[in-house]
């Protein structure tokens, strides 16, 4: 029973009124509704079922078919057909069916990349921006100045398998010969993809568009008996050292992705033509949906992912979009890395309780393990928060140090930038500019208090100023993000009103002092607060939380001591309109650089207030060991 | 009846087992379908291109990169000798000439009047297939490998390190709760697969590795142990390619952990039997665990049925054998006493789905569905 209408007016916007999505997983396929609600598009049911890309089943399709069936039971709406296919309704009258389905994935390892570039930090960085941004995961990046001896860098190449290879070098109109002979490494290498040997290694040139004749001719050079190159050509992704052009490259990995990646995969043949709009890579998606926000709020944000093996993170500062993908910094398969790489002495040091070093070694690697056992103990939670909060704040640093002003760029400096040490290479990211902090990943929405995310987010990522913190609600970013190339006002909709659960507004002092000392003091008025206004006074090293209802806002005055910033220059004070949530409003004095006491008993203390203020676990002491 | 979230390992006294046995790239198959192998046999092999060793003429002999093609000595697909000149410049008034030396020995493969860089392709890599398990090839896959198959007493284990191997099992500890320590690995483990009981010490596995043991089993290993027999703390549990002397395989998990007195009885049960073992582990997509197969004669082991596999296998009921794999209970066995079907809030302040375990001692524990798993056999 599908629609006769055609794919172009089945996509039209005031058509669609009931819409399925599927977001296929390494493990998990999540399926969502969204329904036109009193001329509103809500999220109304969810699904799920088992990502079913491995054997025994291999087909990718019958774990969307599973997911939707649970949708279909659960609104009631005939959605799958006899045959086993999604149903598309001919009129909005119909009961049965949807108007659109559309997909994102990441199952089966996702977009796996190789990128090379001539220089690190121009073209290659740029490369890596581009491939990131369109959902990838980086396997490396090949450089001629990334210090290995040739022979390394092609020894390098012969060992990844990567789905897709793009190079890039050179600006346009300057020389050529670094990039071909950056082409002459990749081209004789020879990687050999996961897809078998007879699949076309696709490599996408977006360098120098006066290097294409050469860089055709290398790859065409190579004999065919490995399945040879799949070439394609676009527009310079640094045409300019000032400009950096990353769309077209972008697209084309999309493009790439679906006609041979997603081909490749067990069932996709057969999923790509149940959609409706090309199927996106699940991060890719992600940073989609972000951009939206950011663009039509005219806001700066951050959203993270921590996943069980890696953490996205992403951002919109001034319209620019950085993604990047922590791949060994996760709660479950990558927890032992976190340890590892941040030290065992920066985890503990979240910590308020007692324990055994040795022990928590061993715990770490038995979660390693069997990666799908939670915590029963409130130990064993107050120990994963602390990895997570560090595993966030690795993730969140790398990425500071890849989203900065493009470097190679001349600059131009006045008189009055003589004491100023800015150079081209400067991280995008700033603290006191993020307006909202959007966190997802099992161990932050699955906590089991909100005040627990919050505190995990802030503690990982340091707001400074005044910033709203929410947490998507079941994972559904992925889903709007595809959703939002087809009709952007329905996605948008149903972000505001179901995806984001907002958990309240972080105020955060900027600066330095003496704990017990004056830091700044605050009036609130307005909103749910008990007798209609709040005032007082933090010291440094104080945390406080006051509830502000979900939907609810208020206006917050902060006066700070010398040399403190809330956002407007040291000591100048600030009033802003803030949002409430399912936490409220927290203070945070503890200053930036978030700085723990050294001593062991200092800190111990100091951290016990921070759980206390904001009662992160109050059940800890009423709590049986075992259950 | 609910389903189990996570499925346990295989530990079974006889099951056919398949392994396949296959190329990385397309090559030759050294055997037929219906041959019997013994683990050591080579049952496919192929060669690899060799690695490419670059080298820039122009920036060598400073001339253009369009003149490397004219001052090269040898035409693209020679042979060449490391030390060989290769190119020579022209020198000024035909003296003075430059020659360069080919850095390795292979084929010339590409000379670029592009960028004037010369690729040394060298000699093609062997790369061969062994058959790991002894048994009979059921299936021949033309060019890439076979099948092989047999009847085998099986243990998976959680964790492993160092890749496939084989030697006769024998048994160093007196049951399954005994810590593994040096002084129980003797010179006549030489080539041997090691049985332990609960833990094994980083000074038992060095000490497994002075004798020449090929793998050494037991319950469980510490963390910092792992660390100090690595050189290097383990991130991700990607294993399989380590080369520290020796294939070691945990069955339990991390930590003073005896080893499931089944899993022990049989592999102890084996002693002086040949066994193929294999410590890769991959805890990603495509779960890859670490295994003890031990090829068995016909009749063997036949009719030995664990009791915990009365069950459906996958299924969670009451009576069920399963293992708590999370702590505060960790590593204990019990069997399945009460599975409420409402999700309970836990001692963290989580819901989840919970279930009831019946401890050997009597005692009982609620603890999450997640972190069970069941004892299949």
């Amino acid at each position: 029973m599908h629609a006769d209408a055609t794919a172009a007016s089945r996509l039209d916007p005031s058509r669609i009124k009931v819409i399925v999505a599927t977001d296929c997983g390494s493990t998990t396929t999540k399926a969502i509704m969204i329904e036109e609600v009193d001329g509103v598009h809500r999220q109304t049911h969810r699904g799920e079922a088992p990502t079913t890309v491995e054997e025994p089943f291999a087909d990718v399709t019958v774990g969307v078919v599973n997911a939707i069936t649970e949708l279909q039971e659960l609104s009631g709406r005939r959605l799958i057909a006899d045959d086993g296919t999604i149903i598309r309704r001919d009129s909005i009258d119909d009961p049965e069916g949807c108007d659109i389905y559309i997909s994102t994935s990441s199952a089966g390892g996702g977009l796996q990349m190789m990128v090379a570039g001539v220089v690190r930090e121009m073209t290659a960085a740029s490369a890596k921006r581009a491939a990131l941004g369109a959902g990838a995961i980086v396997m490396d990046v090949i450089a001629s100045n990334d210090k290995r001896k040739p022979y390394e860098q092609i020894q390098r190449i012969r060992e990844l398998r990567p789905d897709m290879v793009l190079l890039s070098g050179g600006t346009d109109g300057g020389n050529t010969t670094q990039v071909v002979q950056l082409a002459e490494l990749v081209a004789p290498a020879k990687p050999r993809p996961r897809f078998g040997s007879a699949y076309q290694l696709p490599i996408i040139f977006a360098g120098n568009k006066d290097a294409r004749p050469e860089i055709e001719r290398v790859f065409a050079e190579q004999p065919d008996t490995t399945g040879g190159f799949d070439l394609s050509l676009v527009e310079n992704l640094r045409p300019t050292l000032e400009q950096e052009n990353l769309g077209p490259a972008r697209d084309r990995i999309h493009d790439v992705f679906l006609e041979h990646v997603m081909a490749h995969a067990p069932g996709y043949d057969r999923l790509i033509d149940w959609t409706d709009a090309p199927i996106m890579p699940t991060p890719g998606a992600v940073g989609d949906i972000l951009q939206t926000i950011a663009r039509t709020q005219g806001i700066n944000a951050v959203g993270v992912d921590i996943g069980g093996a890696t953490t996205d993170v992403f951002s919109v500062f001034d319209g620019v979009f950085n993604r990047t993908v922590s791949a060994n910094l996760g709660m479950s398969y990558s927890i032992s890395n976190v340890c590892a790489e941040a030290g065992m002495d920066r985890v503990l040091r979240w910590v308020h309780l007692d324990m055994d070093e040795r022990e928590l070694r061993n715990r770490v690697k038995n979660k390693m393990i069997r990666p799908t056992t939670i915590p029963q103990s409130a130990e064993a939670l107050v120990f994963e928060q602390a990895v997570a909060r560090e595993a966030l704040r690795l993730a969140y640093q790398q990425h500071k140090e890849f989203a900065t002003t493009l470097k190679g760029v001349q600059q131009q400096r006045t008189v009055g930038d003589v004491f100023s040490q800015e150079v081209g290479g400067a991280s995008i990211v700033d603290g006191m500019k993020l307006d909202l902090l959007v966190a997802s990943g099992g161990v932050l929405s699955h906590a089991p208090r909100m005040h627990q995310t919050a505190m995990m987010l802030i503690d990982a990522f340091e707001p400074e100023g005044f910033t709203t913190l929410a947490k998507d609600s079941i994972f559904m970013m992925p889903h709007l993000g595809v959703l939002g190339s087809v009709h952007e006002k329905a996605a948008m909709e149903v972000f505001e009103r179901d995806c984001l659960v907002v958990l309240g507004t972080c105020v955060a002092a900027k600066g330095e002092g003496r704990t017990g000392k004056p830091c700044f003091s605050y009036r609130i008025s307005g909103g749910a607060i008990a007798g209609g206004e709040a005032s007082g006074q933090m010291n440094w090293g104080d945390v406080a939380l006051l509830e502000l209802g979900v939907g609810e806002t208020a206006e917050v005055e902060v006066n700070p001591v010398r040399g403190v910033d809330f956002g407007n220059g040291p000591g100048k004070s600030v009033k802003r309109t803030v949002k409430g949530g399912t936490v409220g409003i927290i203070l945070d004095a503890r200053g930036r650089p978030l700085v723990l006491p050294e001593d062991p008993t200092e800190r111990r203390a100091a951290v016990r207030r921070t759980i206390d203020a904001i009662r992160l676990y109050p059940d800890k002491e009423a709590a049986p060991a075992g259950a | 009846m609910a389903k189990a979230y996570t499925p346990g390992l295989k530990v079974s006294a006889r099951t056919t087992h398949r392994v396949r046995r296959l190329l990385p790239i397309p090559g030759d198959v050294r055997v037929s379908t219906g041959d019997v192998v013994s683990a050591n046999d080579v049952v496919a092999e192929t060669f690899m291109e060799g690695d490419v060793h670059p080298m820039n003429i122009a920036n060598r002999l400073g001339c253009s990169p369009a003149e490397v093609p004219t001052l090269m000595l040898k035409p693209e697909g020679s042979a060449i000798e490391a030390g060989e000149p290769i190119a020579r410049s022209k020198g000024i008034f035909g003296m003075f000439k430059t020659e360069i030396a080919a850095e390795a020995t292979g084929t010339l493969e590409q000379v670029s009047a592009t960028t004037g860089q010369v690729m040394i392709r060298g000699a093609a890599i062997p790369v061969q297939v062994k058959a790991y398990l002894a048994g009979r090839v059921v299936e021949v896959l033309p060019n890439e490998g076979c099948i092989i198959e047999n009847d085998v007493l099986m243990v998976q284990g959680i964790f492993g390190v160092g890749g496939e191997t084989e030697g006769d099992i024998r048994v160093a500890c007196a049951d399954h709760e005994q810590v593994l320590t040096p002084d129980l690995v003797t010179p006549e483990m030489a080539g041997a697969v090691i049985l332990g009981g609960a833990r094994m010490t980083v000074a038992a596995i060095r000490r497994a590795i002075e004798v020449g043991a090929a793998a050494v089993v037991s319950g469980g290993i510490d963390d910092q142990d792992l660390k100090d027999l690595l050189g290097r703390d383990l991130g991700v549990a990607i294993t399989g390619n380590e080369t520290i002397g020796i294939t070691v395989i945990v069955t339990e998990g991390f930590g003073d952990i005896a080893m499931a007195a089944r899993t022990w009885k049989l592999l102890a049960s084996k002693a002086g039997r040949r066994a193929s073992v294999n410590g890769a582990t991959q805890i990603r997509a495509g779960v890859m665990r670490p295994e003890i197969l031990v090829p068995l004669e016909a009749g063997e082991n036949e009719g030995e049925v664990d009791p915990t596999i009365a069950h459906e296998a996958g299924a969670l009921e009451i009576g069920t054998t399963v293992r708590v794999i999370r702590d505060p209970y960790f590593g204990l066995l019990g069997q399945v006493s009460a599975l409420p079907a409402e999700p309970a809030v836990l001692g963290s302040g989580s819901k989840a789905r919970v279930l009831e375990v019946r401890f050997p001692d009597g005692g009982t524990a609620v603890v999450p569905r997640a972190n069970v798993e069941l004892i299949e056999g």
